[in-house]
């Protein structure tokens, strides 16, 4: 109940635009009822005059409009107390007969004729309507930017951004936005490091809107937040280091097909609004949020393209194998994100293979170099193996765990090839490891993702930060909706 | 272009204002902390200033990070702020 419409008492209420031909056909309707002396109240959401002769209530500002959610006009209520008993939609003669009781309504008007749409509920309306006419709890602080400033700008001289222009966060957009999560807007996610500052719901979507995601992104993004804020993902050091890594992040189940990601061609590259923004979105709330700037906190020697965003989704459809998230032990039909600290992809080609045992080597040697040839067991790995060298490995019978069996194999190495000096080059293992035979990764250090364009023998590697518990640790986190 | 509101993205912190802890005017009667954040070879550094420390008949106390890439763990920086009246930290590589 509200006091809008409890102003509006008892009775019927037709909702009409001028710019309506049903609007326009139901005028003489409205007459009839209104002569027949039911209570009726008309009201008018663009031209103040119409229709004439029915006296009608001037709702050009929309606020009974929005407190009766009208959906198209015109649209017949019936109101007792100040709350909405039943509403007609359109006109229908049948309904709208048994509404008002008059059985010769409208008799000689066409049987059905449908509404337009109330002006109300035009793009971007909605949130506007809210936020001028109910308290919607936003507890970010407002900015008011100058009239002659332009707001793009604004978000720059403000330190907001990653160097890339900014959606500028209105109350509007981010309304829209948290139309995206069921989530209070004022919840608290988590701390950010590394400022450890307090992010809510809604500072998430501000920081979405910034960086273009649609509102159908957002729990992606929230989810993304709280597994990057987790003890084992580490952002603070991930933020801080002089290496060149950032969060990856890889999208798996029905999600991803909802929010339209790319898994295809081009999977780790641009044109996909959704990849790109939700990886930036997060990074924005590592920046904004959590206070990671580049040369304060953030002391990368070299940084990476993949700090502005890498966010991309699995492409189970078309998999030979069972995905990441059920390797990681998400139930099917689940939706997930995995975050992984790691550096931009390096593409691996080997056109010729044809046998599993010859495509693991070459992506054993291109392995080897992560990091360092000759520094091992520090740092994990993904690999996005393309579909072309998929099906060599799967028509070769070989599943992800076989082909990491045999990578392991592939890769422990003797330490002698190892250790300082060796090869001539001073950087390796100590000495005393000479003797040892030692893998290049940690037996759950190497992990892959099917993805990417049907043509091509090319997979892709994407190089971890330093791994275990002080560093980094690959986190997986189901999606909440 | 007409006036236009926008929300901040930031955590809207405002970090308090400190004062630089009061310096010592001399290390005697003191108790140094030497806190090594578990960078390779912060050890050695501080190694050296254990010995140059004591050789003056200054008290050492040896504190560890368990990773550089963490914030101390509170019980560290608490032992710290009780137990010194100084602290030495060794980022080093």
């Amino acid at each position: 109940m509200s006091d809008t419409l409890s102003r509006l008492g008892d009775g019927l209420v037709a909702v009409v635009k001028e710019d309506c031909p049903t609007c326009q056909l139901v005028t003489p309707v409205l007459e009839e009822v209104r002569s027949a002396g039911m209570p009726l109240t008309v009201i008018t959401q663009d031209d103040p005059a119409f229709p004439p002769g029915l006296e009608p209530v001037d709702d050009r500002e929309l606020e009974i409009s929005y407190r009766l959610d009208v959906e198209a006009v015109p649209t017949l209520y019936k109101l007792s107390n100040g709350s909405i008993v039943d509403r007609r939609i359109g006109w229908n003669r049948g309904e709208w007969r048994d509404f008002t009781g008059l059985e010769e309504l409208g008799a000689d008007l066409p049987e059905y004729r449908p509404g337009c749409g109330s002006l109300s509920v035009e793009p971007g309306m909605p949130e506007r309507l809210r936020l001028r006419f109910d308290d919607v709890g936003s507890t970010a602080r407002h900015i008011t930017v100058g009239a002659d400033e332009d707001p793009v700008e604004a978000c720059f001289a403000r330190g907001w951004t990653d160097g890339l222009p900014v959606v500028p966060p209105t109350p509007e957009r981010v309304e829209r936005m948290l139309g995206g999560t069921r989530r209070d807007r004022n919840e608290i996610v988590t701390d950010v490091a590394p400022d450890y500052g307090e992010c809510t719901v809604e500072k998430v979507a501000i920081n979405a809107v910034m960086a273009g995601c649609l509102p159908e992104c957002l729990p992606v993004v929230l989810t993304a937040v709280e597994a990057v804020c987790t003890d084992e993902f580490n952002m603070h050091g991930l933020a801080a280091t002089t290496l060149s890594m950032g969060p990856i992040l890889i999208v798996n189940g029905p999600i991803r097909r909802r929010i339209g990601m790319n898994s295809g061609m081009n999977v780790l590259g641009q044109g996909n609004r959704a990849n790109a923004t939700i990886g930036r979105a997060l990074q924005l709330v590592v920046r904004n949020v959590g206070g990671a700037r580049p040369g304060a906190v953030d002391r990368a020697t070299l940084g990476s393209p993949a700090k502005y965003t890498l966010c991309f989704p699995e492409d189970e459809e078309a998999s030979p194998w069972e995905s990441l998230a059920a390797e990681r032990g998400v139930a099917a039909g689940t939706s997930s994100v995995t975050v992984f600290g790691g550096e931009s992809p390096r593409v691996v080609v080997d056109q010729q293979s044809r046998e599993p045992e010859s495509l693991a080597r070459t992506f054993a040697s291109a392995l080897r170099t992560v990091i360092h040839p000759k520094l091992v067991l520090g740092f994990d790995a993904f690999m996005v193996i393309g579909p072309e060298h998929a099906r060599v490995l799967s028509e070769g019978g070989w599943d992800k765990a076989r082909l990491r069996e045999e990578l392991q194999k592939l890769l422990t190495l003797d330490g002698a090839e190892l250790v300082r000096g060796a090869g001539g080059i001073a950087e390796g293992l100590p000495k005393q490891m000479a003797d040892q035979k030692i893998p290049k990764f940690h037996p759950d250090g190497l992990w892959f993702v099917h993805a990417g364009g049907k043509a091509g023998f090319f997979s892709a590697i994407l190089g971890g930060w330093v791994r275990g518990a002080g560093g980094t640790q690959i986190v997986t986190k189901e999606i909440r909706e | 272009m007409s006036e236009e509101v926008l929300l901040d993205p930031t955590n809207e912190a405002e970090p308090p204002l400190r004062e630089p802890a009061t310096r010592l005017g001399s290390l005697e009667g003191a108790t140094v902390g030497l806190l090594d954040i578990s960078k390779a070879r912060g050890d050695v550094f501080l190694d050296h200033l254990e010995s140059r420390l004591t050789n003056r008949q200054v008290e050492v106390l040896r504190f560890r990070k368990p990773t550089f890439s963490k914030l101390a763990p509170v019980d560290v920086r608490q032992q710290i702020s009780e137990r010194c009246d100084a602290v030495i930290e060794a980022l080093a590589d």
